[in-house]
């Protein structure tokens, strides 16, 4: 570790991305963040464009999965978590004092590392749940939405005669479709997805993988992970972090065939992580 | 040997757990056999008649006005207590700093350690005054047409008597809501803002929804000290018998059972109005049997729940 940790300091990249990119759909610029006094993420810049996989690779505790909750302002939720820095959706920073955070996770989705839909609600209400918090009630439109949206994550074949069965009623693999129909049905512009296959089994990762990269056509998405192969896969750009840095950033290409950096090598390579 | 050991164990152990059931068996069967002289003379009338009379020659014993007295404080109880616990579990599970939250909850449970003599001092002279001054009188100027807050406030009457038991019955239902509030897992609430949820719809719709039926077990458990409680009631109710202990209005002196058995059974003056205060017992614990296993009934079969999660 401490071999690694000191050329951490001599091959620490320059800082880039520090100028607002105007192509990207999000874009984060030097993000600073704490837990209490441990500080996780270090000047934090990243650039994600739209119609594009972004993912996000590093080791346990490198401060992939903070960084990705920065992006939706779920990392604030924390009691004792701090963030500074910006990060821009369509070139405005949604830390803006005037910018109500809700707006943002409605523009944002978020798909989490265990499945969690909601036990108390049928697989129906889990995907209407944010419609209706948004004032739609009931009716076509919204039976329109759930279906659309069951259908966008293939699962609508599987559920549509259950649709009333709780939303934890089904398997594993289904209730993580069934998590990322719910951000979907709200029509987000940005997924984040963090470790989305990590409590699945091949099958099931086989099938979220194909969706997410179905899911670029509509959306940009942003994949935190720590397999990857998965990385290399599903994605077009690759994120390196290693102990709360970003140490390379590049196109999966480049990162998994050429990386510049002797960390990413090392870690793509499997001499540590 | 360590094969008998757990034999031996195993015995003491089930012998130990009977015994619960034994105690509410002997209680009960001590109870009806102590109630029935007057069972047999005056039968289901005893439940359902309103008069009671000890004078000797011509008893008269009727337990409704005491059976509804009891409802009554209670039910008050709950629409008072119930919103204040879930308002202090909320606060302390979901806004509370940590530096508040351990004092406060430790505060919250020190309540249930004031003994019920000094709920009824504090309230005979500080609480009467406070309910008749800015509570009672205010709502019998305005509301007073409606027949529940008809009558002179005096504070000794069900309304004190049923928010005296309100503050009573907020240790418990507040830290058992606390307890299953936190228990509601994160990811939940994570799931929900991520839809843009804000903090009120995430405890409205999902932490709520997620604990209602333990919730709905710290509220039956706060109905069942409600119903029980006597020594702070009996000093608060006014102590009305016969048919002026109908529950008419909130600010009528009433009586509950466990008032009624506790400001007479000492005056009793014969065996037989002696038995009829046992009787009055019997009705109190077949209310608490009631109660609980309705309660039960409804955890199972309205909210569906087996082995202490919602289906």
């Amino acid at each position: 570790m401490t071999t690694l940790a000191q050329e951490n300091i001599t091959t620490k990249p320059s800082q880039v991305f520090q100028e607002i990119d105007s192509n990207a759909k999000m874009q984060a610029i030097n993000v600073d963040a704490w837990f209490g006094q441990k500080q996780i993420l270090k000047s934090v810049s990243l650039s994600v464009k739209p119609h594009t996989v972004t993912a996000i690779i590093g080791p346990s505790g490198c401060g992939k999965s903070t960084f990705l909750r920065c992006f939706n302002r779920m990392h604030e939720l924390v009691p004792n978590a701090k963030m500074v820095g910006q990060i821009l959706l369509d070139g405005k920073n949604i830390y803006d004092r005037r910018i109500d955070p809700v707006q943002i996770r409605r523009r944002v989705g978020m798909v989490f590392q265990k499945p969690n839909p909601f036990p108390t609600m049928s697989i129906y209400d889990n995907v209407a749940a944010g419609l209706k918090l948004t004032g739609v009630k009931t009716g076509k439109s919204l039976d329109e939405v759930v279906k659309r949206s069951l259908e966008q994550v293939t699962l609508w074949d599987e559920v549509k005669d259950d649709l009333k069965k709780p939303g934890t009623s089904i398997s594993g693999g289904q209730q993580q479709r069934l998590c990322i129909a719910r951000a979907i049905a709200l029509q987000p512009e940005v997924i984040l997805m963090d470790e989305p296959c990590s409590a699945l089994d091949p099958i099931a990762t086989a099938k979220i993988e194909k969706l997410v990269i179905e899911l670029k056509q509509t959306y940009a998405v942003v994949i935190v992970t720590h397999n990857m192969q998965q990385a290399s896969r599903v994605s077009d750009y690759t994120a390196f972090m290693y102990l709360g840095e970003l140490i390379e950033f590049g196109e999966t290409g480049q990162i998994f065939e050429n990386p510049k950096n002797r960390l990413t090598e090392k870690y793509i390579t499997g001499e540590f992580g | 040997m360590r094969f008998t050991g757990d034999k031996v164990f195993k015995v003491l152990v089930a012998v130990i757990a009977a015994s619960a059931l034994a105690i509410l068996i002997i209680t009960g069967y001590t109870l009806s056999v102590g109630s029935m002289p007057v069972l047999q003379k005056f039968g289901l009338n005893f439940f359902f008649g309103q008069q009671w009379s000890p004078a000797a020659g011509r008893e008269i014993f009727g337990l409704l006005p005491y059976i509804l007295g009891t409802l009554a404080t209670s039910g008050i109880a709950l629409l008072i207590g119930v919103p204040l616990s879930l308002g202090i579990a909320i606060f302390l599970v979901e806004m509370a700093p940590r530096s508040l939250r351990v004092p406060i909850s430790y505060l919250v449970e020190l309540l249930a350690a004031v003994p019920s003599v000094i709920y009824g001092l504090w309230g005979l002279f500080v609480f009467r005054g406070f309910m008749v001054t800015y509570i009672e009188t205010p709502i019998s100027k305005y509301l007073g047409w409606i027949p529940i807050f008809s009558g002179e406030p005096g504070g000794l009457d069900i309304f004190t008597a049923g928010a005296i038991l309100a503050i009573m019955i907020i240790p418990t239902v507040a830290s058992i809501s606390k307890e299953v509030i936190s228990s509601v897992p994160n990811s939940i609430r994570e799931g929900a803002y991520s839809i843009g949820a804000t903090k009120w719809e995430v405890i409205k719709r999902w932490v709520i929804s997620y604990g209602r039926s333990g919730i709905f077990g710290a509220v039956i458990l706060g109905l069942g000290r409600a119903v029980g409680e006597t020594m702070a009631v009996t000093m608060l109710i006014g102590n009305a018998t016969s048919f002026s202990a109908m529950p008419t209005s909130l600010f009528n002196p009433g009586q509950t059972l466990s008032s009624l058995i506790a400001s007479g059974i000492l005056d009793a003056s014969s065996p037989f109005a002696y038995s009829a205060y046992i009787g009055a017992g019997l009705a109190l614990l077949f209310m608490s049997l009631i109660i609980n296993v309705g309660a039960h009934f409804v955890m199972t079969r309205v909210f569906k729940v087996k082995g202490g999660a919602i289906e």
